[in-house]
């Protein structure tokens, strides 16, 4: 008898964990709070199970996200007893950096990419999980499983090391590190029907409710708190809405929806005809924005 | 609350059915491969479009990016949806393996689009060594290419077994038979020997769709299936569950002191509790105790599962070391025969030190002969002594210690390696093992009662092998010279090796080329580990220009006996001072291969001793390092 499609993805996810843990010095997970992440996390507990991951989780905080987001993560970290470091960069607070002041790609670069950058560098990781999937865009689907990243973080996409079977080369040089992507062949399907098969809990967010929102330039952003910058002409509604996917709240568009439980959101997997990343303004800015981010150290 | 357009019961029965239909479907692997400008990316997006997998708004920036980059005139360029890299899409070439996912109503498929040209061919290897089988393109109006041909001898030697040989672009010649059916021959007359269980032709358009998902009503005369259909339809099914049992250890899981886990992901075979294993390297025996995962303990568990192991018995196994099933063992050896693609710039040279990795073992290791080099045209064997970058070849190989592995024939997963360089760590070739050489298993050490440190203790020293490099003329000889007379003289036991003197015996056979020159390192290094077992301290003096067989070298000897000593002699000084005539020769390109001129040199980087010579009595060089040695002894 062979393996069901979703404990064949389990396996190799759980293989790459641990391929992680036994090759590098300080590893460390990226916990972005999302619903890939809490699979990422779910998959890390059962790769060491009966030990806890081997290594530390870390959240970069841009100081945008939802509210419902931060509420969960410390949650999540009490109940599991994890070893959470949350980073903000504090020059970009001093300076006062967001989406509406700066635009959402100044916004992204300062309070993602170099707090991203600043925190990895704080604390000498060599190995970062990530929670990115190769189905999501078109750039990622080129990404290796174990991608290798500069001294300043770089990823040079023509360049990358081959990767065969499942021998990966773990080897670098001092200041380098790699980023890994367990997620690297589930598609947002897999993870929808895998969060269902394991009863994995997920933010609130996700599922259908009637929330404040705007309709801007094509999304529906959400009113999550007081800084939400109305343009003239738009006005906040209550709508019964759900995410697909979760970032900062200005950058992320809602769905108009009924699935409120896990089951009614897979079902409306089935008949979707818009992919995910399209509820994140940050991939649209420019052609090719995601893979320029990406050599800029971005997840 | 809202109103909904299902009930919630009958949506879950429904949404129920639809999950068991899931894991039902069956699993395939494929990759696209063949030349440049054969159809590849565009016959991906085909499939994608075609199965309605291209959602609204990736159609949208299809579109778009159709009319900026598209090579398609007005039409959609479907290679824009797989060529995802900006260097790509402005290029129209594909650099980079592309994965991408589709499903139909039996069957889920990973696909990985590989690019054409010869200069990427690592990265069609990395998404071969995956897969299952191989759709080979071809140009119906250029034919069968070199590229096509590399690429089918690649597939067949990472083991893929299933060919379909996709005659692209079939609507540019008219959809004519005959030029199919000349292509098909052409193929099949050297796809014979590559041990195919399947070779599949079809005719198509990838542009158009012909034969892709819907059968063509212009190429009547085709029989066979459409490419969905054979996707589809296709059983590769490599039996994993009817080969011996085989859990490469890769982590070991220790919670606390009662609990040590072996954690792996199970290559072959099945295990359940209690029966009998073997750890592969020691031969011990054991049972398993219990396999244990997050979701309970498992009774059994097959092939493809990440499983924890405990056992029976306290055993020393650790990563790189194998749980086996004890009917069935692997092959335990440290020389072996392997079929070695070479990536890198940089060609493959015997007597190099490399790092093998196995899936989870590491070990250091080195081509010790070529047996022969593949021309991936005629396919006929060559002789060589270098591999270089996008060549195969047949190798002996001989690691530092021996590795557990299976034929790649028998186990893909336990047959393979990559090497990787040992100084910018980039990953250089892959190998997959042809077979251990006898000549390992029968030949054992010999154990003999006087050992090296009763060789040692006789002479009152500890032995040290003093390895001087640096440029032709920089003066190792005389310091070494020098250094040797002051040892002697104290009642040292030394024996002083030099470069020029070894390759008037030993090494005569020797020239000036890389390979050459890295055997040369070799053959000197067993010598002076020798020497040293015989207790002496021996002085190597050699230009030895590269870091990878200095620290060969240093590997062979005995921890912190080897001390390196960098006589740093600037280029022009070394020049000015000629002793031998040998610059002006070489500046004058009447010796070809000289250090520094135009053989690189790379300086050290951890010697123990940097002697900086400019404006220094040999004599003063002498005393540092003898201050340094007395220093080390105290």
């Amino acid at each position: 008898m062979s393996l069901s499609h979703l404990d064949r993805l389990e396996a190799e996810s759980i293989h790459i964990f641990r391929e992680v843990a036994a090759n590098f010095r300080k590893p460390v997970m990226l916990y972005s709070i999302g619903k890939d992440s809490s699979v990422l996390l779910h998959l890390a507990l059962k790769a060491f199970y009966p030990a806890p991951p081997p290594f530390p989780f870390l959240h970069v905080d841009t100081t945008w996200k939802f509210r419902e987001m931060t509420e969960f993560r410390d949650q999540m970290a009490a109940k599991l007893g994890l070893d959470l470091m949350v980073h903000i960069n504090e020059e970009g607070v001093r300076e006062g950096v967001g989406p509406f002041s700066h635009g959402s790609n100044v916004h992204t670069h300062v309070m993602k990419t170099a707090a991203l950058r600043q925190a990895l560098d704080r604390h000498g990781f060599d190995a970062a999980f990530g929670g990115a999937r190769r189905d999501e865009e078109k750039s990622r689907a080129k990404e290796r499983i174990f991608s290798f990243r500069n001294s300043s973080h770089g990823w040079d996409p023509k360049n990358q090391r081959p990767e065969m079977w499942k021998i990966f080369n773990t080897r670098i040089a001092q200041g380098e590190s790699i980023r890994v992507f367990p997620l690297s062949n589930w598609t947002e399907l897999d993870i929808w029907q895998y969060i269902l098969r394991e009863k994995i809990e997920i933010v609130p967010l996700y599922f259908a409710k009637r929330r404040p929102v705007v309709e801007s330039d094509g999304m529906l952003i959400m009113r999550d708190d007081d800084r939400l910058v109305l343009e003239p002409g738009e006005v906040v509604q209550e709508r019964l809405v759900r995410f697909r996917t979760l970032g900062c709240y200005p950058l992320t568009g809602a769905i108009e929806s009924e699935a409120d439980t896990l089951e009614a959101i897979v079902q409306e997997m089935l008949i979707a005809r818009t992919s995910e990343r399209q509820g994140r303004l940050i991939d649209r800015d420019e052609a090719g924005s995601m893979e320029k981010k990406k050599r800029e150290g971005y997840f | 609350m809202h109103g909904r357009a299902q009930e919630p019961a009958a949506q879950n029965e429904e949404l129920n059915e639809f999950l068991a239909r899931q894991e039902e479907k069956t699993f395939l692997r494929f990759l696209t491969c063949g030349s440049v400008d054969d159809g590849k990316s565009t016959l991906i997006g085909r499939l994608l479009y075609d199965t309605k997998l291209i959602l609204e708004d990736q159609l949208a920036t299809l579109e778009s990016d159709s009319r900026k980059y598209g090579t398609a005139g007005a039409d959609i360029d479907f290679a824009l949806l797989v060529d995802g890299l900006e260097a790509e899409r402005e290029q129209g070439i594909t650099i980079d393996v592309a994965y991408r996912f589709f499903a139909t109503d039996s069957r889920k498929f990973i696909v990985a689009d590989t690019p054409g040209h010869e200069q990427y061919t690592r990265n069609m290897a990395t998404g071969a060594s995956t897969a299952d089988l191989a759709i080979v393109l071809v140009d119906a109006r250029q034919g069968i290419l070199t590229q096509t041909r590399r690429h089918t001898f690649i597939a067949s030697l990472l083991g893929i077994r299933h060919v379909v040989l996709a005659v692209n672009k079939i609507d540019l010649v008219d959809f004519d038979q005959a030029v199919f059916d000349r292509l098909v021959e052409e193929y099949r007359s050297f796809a014979a020997e590559m041990n195919f269980a399947t070779l599949t032709p079809i005719p198509m358009s990838a542009k158009l769709g012909d034969n892709v998902t819907m059968r063509s009503p212009k190429t009547v005369w085709h029989q066979g299936p459409t490419l969905l259909e054979y996707l589809e339809a296709v059983q590769v099914d490599d039996d994993l569950m009817a080969k011996p049992f085989r859990l490469p250890v890769q982590y070991v899981n220790r919670p606390n002191a009662d609990f040590r886990g072996f954690c792996g992901t199970i290559a072959s075979g099945a295990i359940a509790e209690g029966d009998e294993i073997v750890v592969a390297r020691s031969g011990r025996r054991t049972k398993v105790k219990r396999i244990v995962t997050a979701d309970g303990d498992l009774p059994r568990a097959e092939a493809g599962r990440a499983v924890t192991i405990l056992l029976a018995d306290e055993v020393d196994a650790s990563r790189g070391d194998m749980l086996v099933a004890a009917a069935a063992r692997p092959e335990v050896a440290d020389q072996f025969a392997a079929n070695i693609v070479w990536f890198d710039e940089h060609a493959l040279v015997p007597g190099r030190s490399y790092l093998l990795r196995t899936e989870t073992d590491q070990v250091p290791a080195s081509i010790t002969d070529i047996r022969h080099r593949v021309d991936v045209n005629s396919f006929a064997h060559e002789a060589a002594r270098t591999l270089e970058i996008n060549e195969v070849g047949l190798c002996h190989l001989s690691t530092q210690a021996p590795i557990v592995f299976d034929a790649y024939a028998e186990n893909r997963a336990t047959g393979a390696f990559v090497l990787v360089d040992r100084m910018t760590n980039r990953t250089v070739g892959t190998g997959t093992i042809e077979h251990a050489l006898r000549r390992a298993s029968n030949i054992h050490w010999q154990d003999l009662d006087i050992d090296r440190a009763a060789r040692a203790a006789a002479k009152h020293q500890a032995p040290h092998v003093l390895w001087f490099t640096g440029l032709s003329g920089s003066g190792k000889s005389t310091i070494a010279n020098l250094l040797e007379k002051k040892l002697h003289a104290s009642g040292r036991h030394t024996y002083l090796l030099d470069g020029d003197n070894v390759r008037h015996g030993l090494n005569r056979d020797l020239g000036f080329t890389e390979a050459d020159r890295v055997e040369n390192i070799r053959r000197v290094s067993e010598v002076a580990r020798l020497m040293t077992d015989a207790g002496l301290i021996v002085l190597v003096s050699f230009i030895s220009p590269f870091r990878a067989e200095r620290r060969m070298a240093r590997e062979m000897m005995a921890e912190s006996e080897f001390v390196e000593i960098f006589v740093d002699t600037p280029f022009e000084e070394c020049a000015r001072r000629d002793p031998k005539g040998l610059y002006a020769k070489a500046l004058k390109g009447k010796i070809k291969n000289f250090t520094g001129v135009d053989s690189p040199y790379e300086e050290p980087e951890n010697a123990e001793i940097h002697l900086h010579t400019t404006g220094r009595a040999p004599e003063e060089l002498v005393e540092e390092i003898a201050a340094w040695l007395d220093g080390r002894s105290r």
